[in-house]
C-alpha cells in the first residue's frame, strides 16, 4: 500500500498544487476514490518497471559499451531461477491487480435496491433525459447528492455511450435494448457528460452537464418548471390510447392477452420452453416484435407497434407496466 | 560454421538480384522474394505517407478547442482514414511483407519461399486492395472510424464504406497468402542442420505471426463481407432496426482485430531479438523462453477480444473471463522484455541506429504494454475506455513499438538489401528525434484520457487545450523525424558507400553466407548449419582480451 | 549435398526453389492444408453469425427452412458426393499410371457433376425463390406470414450457398486447368501433386455443403411435412 499512498499523495499534490494543471477529474462519486486508488497502483507499477528497464538499459549501455571493433564478450549463462522469477513475479502482480479491479467492478455492477431511476435516450446528437416524476431535460441531468441513481438508457439510432468522468462511470447506449449504469454522487457541483462512442458528425458536441444538488434543491427543481405528469401516468394514458387495455386487462381479470400485473421482474416461461426474465428490454421486444415472446395458452395475435412509438413513449409504457402490481420491483440487470 | 570465407571483399557491385535483370517487366513479373519485398516496401511507404498526412492534419486541427483546420465531418474522415490505412495498409503488412519476404529465405538457407508465384500474386492482391482504399478516400472518404461499428456504418453513414470494406477485404487475402507461404517455407525449406531450436528468433516470431494471419484474417473478411451486403441490400445482419445485432458485429470484428495487433507487434519483437543480439554480440538470454513466448502470444491473442467490449453491457462474467485472459497475454511479453535486457549484460554494445531503435522499442513497449494493464483491469477500463488513454496506449505499442522496430530492422538489413550503407550520423539523429517527438506526442494523451477527454472528438472543452497543444507539437517533431530517413535511405541507394558483406559482424546465414546484396538464388553455395543461433561465443568462451570479464 | 538435385534430370514440374521433388510435394500438400484451414475460418465466421441468429430467432428460421425445396438440396448433396468419388478416381488413375484419357474422363465427369450442382441450384432453387419473392434486398415480397426473422434466414441462405457456389465455380476453373495439364502429359505416377491438392480442395467444398444442407434445409426436421 505504500506505493499507493505515495502515488496518491504525489498525484494529488500535482493535482492540488496545480488547479491550473489537473491530472484527474474531480472525485465526485462513491466509487471514484476506489478507482483512483487502483489507478495509482497501476501507475506505480508502470513507473516502477519502466524506470527499472530504462535504467538497466542505460547502465548496461555505458558499462558494456564496445571498446574495440573486434571485441567478443564472454559467454553468460541464463539461470532458470531468473527466468522463473521474472515470469512469476509479474504474474503475481497481475493476479493482485486483476482481483482488486474485478472486486471493484463486480461491487459496482449492481445498483443499490433503493435507487432513483432516471431514463436516458441518446440520439444523434443529444441526450434526452426523463425523470419518472415527469420533468424532462436535454443534455442536462439534475440529480440529488448522496442518493443512488440508476440510469436506464437506450438509443434511438446508433450506438452512443454515456460517460461521466467525475463519477468514473460509463456505459454504451444501444438501439433496441436497454443498458444501465448507477452512481451515487458525493459532492454538490457541476460535472461533464460526454458521449464516448463515436456516433457520427457531431459526436463531439453530444456533451452536457450533471448538476448534483442538495436534496432540498433537487426537490425544488423537480417541483418547479413545467408541470409534466409522471412517466407512469403518461404510460397509463398511452396504454388505453393504443388499445393495450382491451386485451391486457388489469389485475384479477382474464383477457385475450396475459395480465401484466406484477409481471415485471418475474421469470416467464415461453411457449418454446425457454425461460426469460421480464426486464425493460423484454417488454420493449414484446411491444415491437410480439411473435418473439409467445407465452403458452395465448394465441399469437398481438399486433406489432413497431414505428408507432417514440423511445420516450416506450419508456413511459414500460414505467407504467412496472408500476402495476403491489410487488416490489426487482432489479432486472 | 559456414562454408564460405569470412567476408568477400567487394569493390564494385557484383552480379546480384538487383542488377541481374533490368526493366520494368523484370520487376513486375519477378518471382524473387527479395524483389517482391522491395515492391511491398515501396507500396507501404506510399500508404504510410497518406496515413501520416491524415494524422498530421488531425493534430494540426486539434491545437484549438473549437478546431483549427476543418469541419467535424472532415475531421471524422481524417481519423478514420488514418486508422484504416495505418492498420490495414501499413502496420499489418509492414515487417512481414518487406523484411519477412526479404529475410526469411536467407535466414533459413533457402533459395526462395515455397510458393514464389503466390508471393507475387499476394503483392498484386495487396495493391488492388490499396487502390480500392484510395478510391474510397478520394471519392469522399469514410467517417465510420476504422472499427466500422454498426448500425452507424451500415445504415447512417452515407460514405464510401463499401469501397473501403472491399479494399480491406482484398488486402486481407494478401495477408493470408503471405502467412501461408511463410508457414510452409519455415516448415519445409530449412537448410540441412537447421532444426527448430536453432532458428533465429525472427523466424519464430514470423511463424507465430503467420498463424494469426491464417486463422484471424478470414474472419474479418467475412465480417466486412456481411457488412457490405447489409449496406448494399438493406437487410438485417447487424442493424437492430432490421432485426440484426450490433454487438455481433463487434464480436466478429474484434475476433480478428485483437489478434491483428499481435500481427503488428510480434514481427517487431522478432526484429528486436535480432538487433539486440547483433549489437551486443551475444547469444540471446533465454532462447527457449523467447521462442515459446511468441507462440504463447499468438495462441492467447485469439481469446481476449472481449476486452474491447467491457462497457457494451455484456455480462459481468464475460468481463471477468476476458479480463483474466488479457492479463495472461501480458506475461509472455514481459518475459521477452526481461530477456532482451539481460542479453545486454556483459555484452559488447555498439550504438548504431538499429540498436538505438531496438533499445527505444524495449523502453516504449514496456510503457505501452503496462498501460494495457489499466485497460485489462475492469474497474479502470470503465473509466478509460473510449478516451485518449486508449489512444496513447495503442500508439505506444504500435508506433513506439512496431514502427520503431520496423525502422530498426530496415536500417539493420539495409546494407544486405541494397548493398549500400546509409549515413549513420543522420540515422542516429533521426532515431533520437523520433524518440523525443513520439513521447511528447503521446505521453500527454495518457493524462488527457484519465481527465476524461473522449477519443474521436473534433471539438473539445477548453480545459484540455494545453495537453493537446503539447501533443501536436510532438507530432510535428515526429514528422520531421520520419522524413529524415526517407531522404537519406533513398539517397544512399545511389550515393551511399558500398557495403561489405557483413558490416555489423553479425551471426546469421544472411550475413555470413550471402553477399550484400545477395545473388538472385541467395547463396553461391547452399549452407549447412552446425551451430545454434547467435553463437557469438563458442561454449564457455571467456571473451577477447579487454572484454568485460567483470 | 546441396547441389545434388541439379545434377540429375529434373522430374517434370520441378520448381527450383526446392531441393528435391519430395520436398516440393510435401510443401504443396502442407500449403493446401493450411489454405483449407483459412477456408474453415472463413466459412466459420458465417456459420457463427448463422448460429447466433438461429438461436435468437429459431421459430423464424424454422419457418424459412420449410420454404426451401429440400428435395433439390438432397439431390445436390448426392451429386456432390458422387463428384468427390469421380475426383478421387481421377487422382487414382494418374497415381497408378493409367492412360491420360482415363484421368481426363474422370475429371470431366467431376466437372459435369459440379456444373449440375450449380445448374440445379440456380434454376430450380434460386430462380424459384426469385419468382416467389424470397430474395432479400433484391426481390423480397413481404407477407404477413413472414416474420422479420424469415428474411434474415433467407439472407443467410443466399450468403452461405452463394459463397459455396463461388467456391464451386473456382473449383470448376481449377478442374479445367487440370484437364488441360493432363492432356499435355504433365502427370505421371511420379508427379501428380496438382491433382492431389486440387482433390483436397474439391473434397473440402463438398464437406462444406454437407454441413450447409442440414443446417439450412432441415431445421426442425422435415418429417412433419
Amino acid at each position: 500500500m505504500l506505493m499507493t499512498f505515495l502515488g496518491q499523495t504525489g498525484l494529488q499534490h500535482l493535482g492540488g498544487a496545480a488547479a491550473l494543471f489537473p491530472v484527474q477529474p474531480p472525485d465526485a462519486s462513491t466509487i471514484a476514490g476506489g478507482v483512483d486508488q487502483l489507478y495509482y497502483l497501476l501507475t506505480g507499477v508502470t513507473v516502477f518497471f519502466s524506470v527499472l528497464i530504462f535504467s538497466i538499459i542505460f547502465y548496461f549501455m555505458i558499462k558494456y559499451r564496445r571498446r574495440a571493433p573486434d571485441e567478443v564478450p564472454p559467454e553468460t549463462h541464463a539461470p532458470l531461477a531468473l527466468e522463473l522469477a521474472w515470469t512469476l513475479i509479474p504474474s503475481a502482480i497481475c493476479v493482485v491487480i486483476f482481483f482488486w479491479a474485478s472486486y471493484l467492478y463486480v461491487r459496482n455492477a449492481r445498483p443499490p435496491a433503493a435507487s432513483t431511476e432516471i431514463f436516458v435516450i441518446g440520439k444523434q446528437w443529444m441526450w434526452h433525459i426523463q425523470h419518472p416524476e415527469g420533468p424532462r431535460e436535454i443534455n442536462e441531468l439534475h440529480v440529488p447528492v448522496n442518493q443512488p441513481v440508476e440510469l436506464t438508457m437506450t438509443s434511438q439510432d446508433v450506438i452512443h455511450d454515456f460517460y461521466i468522468p467525475a463519477f468514473r462511470v460509463k456505459k454504451d447506449v444501444l438501439p433496441a435494448r436497454y443498458t444501465s449504469l448507477w452512481f451515487q454522487a458525493t459532492k454538490v457541483g457541476t460535472y461533464h457528460i460526454y458521449c464516448a462512442q463515436y456516433c457520427g458528425t457531431n459526436h463531439s458536441e453530444m456533451i452536457g452537464w450533471v448538476y448534483v444538488m442538495s436534496p432540498t434543491d433537487y426537490a425544488a427543481w423537480l417541483a418547479g418548471g413545467e408541470q409534466n405528469e409522471s412517466m407512469s401516468a403518461s404510460g397509463e394514458h398511452l396504454f388505453s390510447l393504443l388499445g393495450c387495455s382491451s386485451c391486457h386487462a388489469g389485475a384479477g381479470q382474464t383477457g385475450t392477452g396475459p395480465s401484466l400485473a406484477g409481471i415485471y421482474g418475474q421469470s416467464e416461461k415461453f411457449s418454446d420452453g425457454s425461460e426469460h426474465l421480464v426486464d425493460d428490454t423484454l417488454i420493449r421486444q414484446a411491444i415491437v416484435q410480439p411473435d418473439s415472446v409467445q407465452l403458452p395458452n395465448y394465441k399469437n395475435i398481438m399486433p406489432t407497434f413497431k414505428g408507432q412509438l417514440s423511445e420516450e413513449q416506450m419508456l413511459q409504457l414500460i414505467a407504467y407496466v412496472k408500476s402495476l402490481g403491489a410487488e416490489e420491483r426487482k432489479n432486472g440487470q | 560454421m559456414s562454408e564460405l570465407p569470412e567476408s568477400l571483399p567487394v569493390q564494385a557491385p557484383h552480379l546480384n538480384y538487383l542488377n541481374s535483370t533490368y526493366g520494368i517487366r523484370s520487376w513486375l513479373l519477378t518471382k524473387d522474394h527479395k524483389r517482391i519485398g522491395l515492391l511491398y516496401l515501396a507500396t507501404i511507404t506510399i500508404m504510410f505517407i497518406f496515413g501520416g498526412l491524415a494524422a498530421f492534419f488531425m493534430r494540426l486541427h486539434l491545437i484549438e478547442p473549437q478546431g483549427a483546420l476543418v469541419e467535424p465531418e472532415t475531421y471524422n474522415k481524417l481519423f478514420t482514414i488514418h486508422g484504416v490505412i495505418m492498420v490495414f495498409f501499413f502496420l499489418v503488412p509492414s515487417i512481414p511483407a518487406t523484411l519477412g519476404n526479404f529475410c526469411i529465405p536467407l535466414m533459413i538457407g533457402a533459395r526462395d519461399v515455397a510458393f514464389p508465384k503466390l508471393n507475387l500474386l499476394s503483392w498484386y492482391v495487396f495493391i488492388t486492395g490499396c487502390s480500392l482504399a484510395l478510391v474510397a478516400i478520394f471519392s469522399g472518404g469514410i467517417d465510420t472510424g476504422w472499427t466500422f461499428y454498426t448500425p452507424y456504418s451500415s445504415t447512417y453513414s452515407h460514405t464510401a464504406v463499401v469501397w473501403m470494406a472491399s479494399g480491406i477485404f482484398i488486402a486481407g487475402f494478401s495477408s493470408i497468402l503471405t502467412g501461408l507461404n511463410f508457414v510452409v517455407t519455415i516448415h519445409k525449406m530449412r537448410a540441412p542442420g537447421l532444426t527448430w531450436f536453432r532458428l533465429p528468433l525472427f523466424i519464430w516470431a514470423m511463424y507465430a505471426t503467420s498463424i494469426i494471419f491464417i486463422l484471424g484474417t478470414p474472419v474479418i473478411a467475412i465480417t466486412l463481407f456481411l457488412l457490405g451486403l447489409e449496406t448494399l441490400l438493406h437487410v438485417g445482419i447487424f442493424d437492430p432496426a432490421l432485426g440484426g445485432d450490433p454487438l455481433l458485429f463487434q464480436h466478429m470484428f474484434w475476433f480478428y482485430s485483437h489478434p491483428a495487433v499481435y500481427i503488428m507487434i510480434l514481427p517487431g519483437m522478432g526484429v528486436v531479438s535480432e538487433l539486440v543480439t547483433a549489437f551486443s554480440r551475444k547469444k540471446i538470454f533465454g532462447y527457449a523462453f523467447v521462442a515459446f513466448s511468441s507462440m504463447a502470444i499468438a495462441v492467447i491473442s485469439f481469446i481476449v477480444w472481449g476486452h474491447h467490449m467491457f462497457v457494451t453491457g455484456q455480462s459481468v462474467y464475460a468481463g471477468l473471463v476476458f479480463s483474466v485472459l488479457s492479463f495472461l497475454v501480458a506475461i509472455p511479453s514481459a518475459v521477452k522484455v526481461f530477456n532482451w535486457t539481460a542479453t545486454l549484460y556483459k555484452g559488447s554494445i555498439s550504438y548504431e541506429a538499429p540498436m538505438l531503435y531496438a533499445l527505444g522499442f524495449i523502453g516504449l513497449f514496456t510503457i505501452g504494454g503496462l498501460t494495457g494493464l489499466f485497460l485489462a483491469s475492469l474497474a479502470t477500463d470503465v473509466h478509460l475506455n473510449g478516451t485518449y488513454f486508449v489512444v496513447a496506449h495503442f500508439h505506444y505499442v504500435m508506433v513506439g513499438g512496431a514502427v520503431m522496430a520496423y525502422l530498426g530492422g530496415l536500417h539493420y538489413w539495409w546494407p544486405k538489401i541494397t548493398g549500400r550503407m546509409y549515413p549513420d550520423v543522420w540515422a542516429r539523429i533521426a532515431a533520437t528525434i523520433i524518440f523525443l517527438g513520439f513521447n511528447l506526442t503521446f505521453f500527454p494523451q495518457f493524462v488527457l484520457g484519465y481527465m476524461g477527454m473522449p477519443r474521436r472528438y473534433a471539438i473539445y472543452p477548453a480545459e484540455f487545450q494545453v495537453l493537446n497543444v503539447l501533443s501536436s507539437a510532438g507530432a510535428s517533431i515526429l514528422a520531421v523525424g520520419y522524413a529524415i530517413p526517407l531522404i537519406y535511405l533513398i539517397w544512399s541507394m545511389r550515393y551511399g558507400p558500398i557495403a561489405p558483406q557483413n558490416p555489423w559482424g553479425a551471426k546469421g546465414l544472411e550475413w555470413e553466407n550471402a553477399s550484400s546484396p545477395p545473388v538472385t538464388e541467395n547463396f553461391e553455395v547452399m549452407p549447412v548449419v552446425t551451430e545454434e543461433a547467435y553463437n557469438y561465443q563458442p561454449h564457455n568462451y571467456q571473451g577477447t582480451e579487454g572484454a568485460h570479464g567483470v | 549435398m546441396s547441389d545434388a538435385a541439379t545434377d540429375h534430370a529434373h522430374p517434370p514440374g520441378f520448381a527450383h526453389q526446392f531441393e528435391t521433388i519430395e520436398q516440393q510435394r510435401e510443401a504443396g500438400s502442407l500449403g493446401m492444408w493450411v489454405f483449407l484451414m483459412t477456408e474453415i475460418l472463413f466459412f466459420g465466421g458465417m456459420f457463427t453469425a448463422y448460429t447466433v441468429y438461429r438461436a435468437l430467432h429459431f421459430g423464424s428460421f424454422e419457418a424459412g427452412s420449410h420454404l426451401l425445396l429440400w428435395k433439390f438440396g438432397m439431390t445436390n448433396t448426392a451429386v456432390l458426393i458422387v463428384s468427390s468419388l469421380t475426383m478421387a478416381l481421377a487422382i487414382r488413375s494418374a497415381q497408378t499410371g493409367q492412360k491420360k484419357g482415363t484421368t481426363i474422363t474422370w475429371l470431366i465427369l467431376t466437372m459435369i457433376l459440379g456444373a449440375a450442382f450449380i445448374g440445379i441450384k440456380l434454376y430450380f432453387e434460386w430462380y424459384n425463390d426469385w419468382k416467389e419473392g424470397l430474395v432479400p434486398g433484391l426481390h423480397w415480397i413481404a407477407s404477413p406470414e413472414h416474420t422479420p426473422g424469415v428474411e434474415q434466414f433467407f439472407c443467410f441462405y443466399f450468403f452461405m450457398t452463394g459463397l459455396h457456389a463461388i467456391h464451386m465455380v473456382i473449383g470448376l476453373g481449377i478442374l479445367t486447368v487440370l484437364v488441360i495439364m493432363t492432356a499435355r502429359n504433365k502427370f505421371s505416377p511420379e508427379y501428380y501433386a496438382p491433382l492431389e491438392i486440387s482433390g483436397l480442395y474439391w473434397h473440402f467444398v463438398d464437406i462444406v455443403w454437407i454441413f450447409l444442407f442440414p443446417l439450412l434445409y432441415l431445421i426442425g426436421g422435415r418429417y412433419q411435412h
